[in-house]
């Protein structure tokens, strides 16, 4: 999966799975203060980025996940390393 | 008729059994598990549709994580996400600890204790997802006080109370409630093999003077289910006829 494709799926994933407004999903939005994602809330991301990409995202390189940016580059460092 | 689904574990005989009455009384379609007896199980889910209602058997040993994750698989895809969970299946291995094994001892924690945590966690994604949901686990006077050759009971029915009261705090956000109902002596095939004489001495203990039925512990569970308990979490609920008044 290219970079884009990574891009759309996380996005769908941010819209479906907590509930965040489509238009608010920018790269650069940073989960806690831009999206009102709270702590549980990056859990829940978390577990979902590991299902529907087949990736596994340790607890100590999940802390480096502020922005939406982030979490494209931990999934594509995992699918393709 | 509300159509959330509900899983009750240990729902083959009881105090699980009516639990399982009681909330396909009020509409829920109820996963009744069971771990050796399905006759008895299949009997439950012949009552509940007798009455116009709808469940499903499924089996597992709800201390095998495996199992239990197969098990909400299961139900998940034959009848939809969890949105109650009815933590109550238990075994009793009671003994003195000086003559209490260590076998005894990972028994009673492991089916009464280390389900609670692997049927919870199972449940707990879709709860998340769907902003609602209920977590019901059955606790035990012996675990709010203690109770002589039940130390390993004890531990667990006490352990599942401080985890009730953590998860309670994790999740509150999302609209779901943990809570634990503690039972004190009910009639059933438990409190039955005590005999005759052990009962009565029993009975005077407690302040309404006889024993508990399942059912009256069956509606309180109902009721911390129901949208009208949704301001109640974190909270152990005590059914023992006042006998630590």
């Amino acid at each position: 999966m290219d970079r884009a494709g990574i891009e759309s799926k996380l996005t769908d994933i941010l819209v479906d799975e907590l509930g965040i407004d489509r238009d608010a999903v920018t790269m650069k939005a940073k989960f806690e203060e831009d999206l009102e994602v709270d702590s549980l809330g990056v859990v829940e991301l978390l577990m979902a980025l590991e299902d529907n990409f087949d990736v596994k995202i340790p607890d100590d390189e999940a802390q480096a996940l502020v922005t939406v940016g982030d979490a494209v580059d931990i999934v594509e460092q995992k699918m393709n390393g | 008729m509300n159509g959330r689904v509900a899983l009750v574990t240990g729902a083959s005989r009881g105090i699980g059994r009516e639990i399982a009455l009681e909330l396909a009384s009020s509409g829920h379609i109820v996963a009744v598990n069971y771990s050796r007896s399905a006759d008895a199980a299949a009997a439950v889910v012949n009552e509940i549709e007798a009455a116009g209602g709808s469940a499903l058997a499924v089996q597992a040993d709800v201390g095998d994580a495996e199992a239990v994750d197969s098990m909400v698989s299961r139900i998940t895809e034959e009848l939809g996400p969890i949105a109650v969970l009815v933590n109550n299946a238990g075994i009793t291995r009671d003994g003195l600890l000086l003559r209490m094994s260590a076998e005894d001892f990972d028994a009673v924690i492991e089916t009464n204790l280390r389900s609670v945590f692997l049927c919870s966690k199972a449940v707990l994604r879709a709860m998340m997802r769907a902003k609602w949901g209920r977590i019901i686990t059955i606790g035990s006077v012996s675990g709010v006080y203690g109770n002589a050759g039940q130390a390993n009971y004890s531990a667990a029915k006490a352990g599942l109370m401080g985890f009730s009261r953590s998860l309670a705090k994790e999740i509150g956000s999302r609209g779901i409630t943990v809570n634990v109902v503690a039972p004190g002596f009910i009639v059933s095939d438990m409190t039955a093999e005590l005999g005759d004489d052990a009962m009565e001495s029993v009975a005077k203990q407690i302040s309404l003077g006889r024993l508990g039925r399942p059912e009256e512990v069956a509606s309180a569970v109902g009721y911390l289910a129901s949208d009208d308990a949704g301001y109640i979490t974190g909270h152990t609920l005590v059914i023992d006829g006042g006998m630590a008044l």
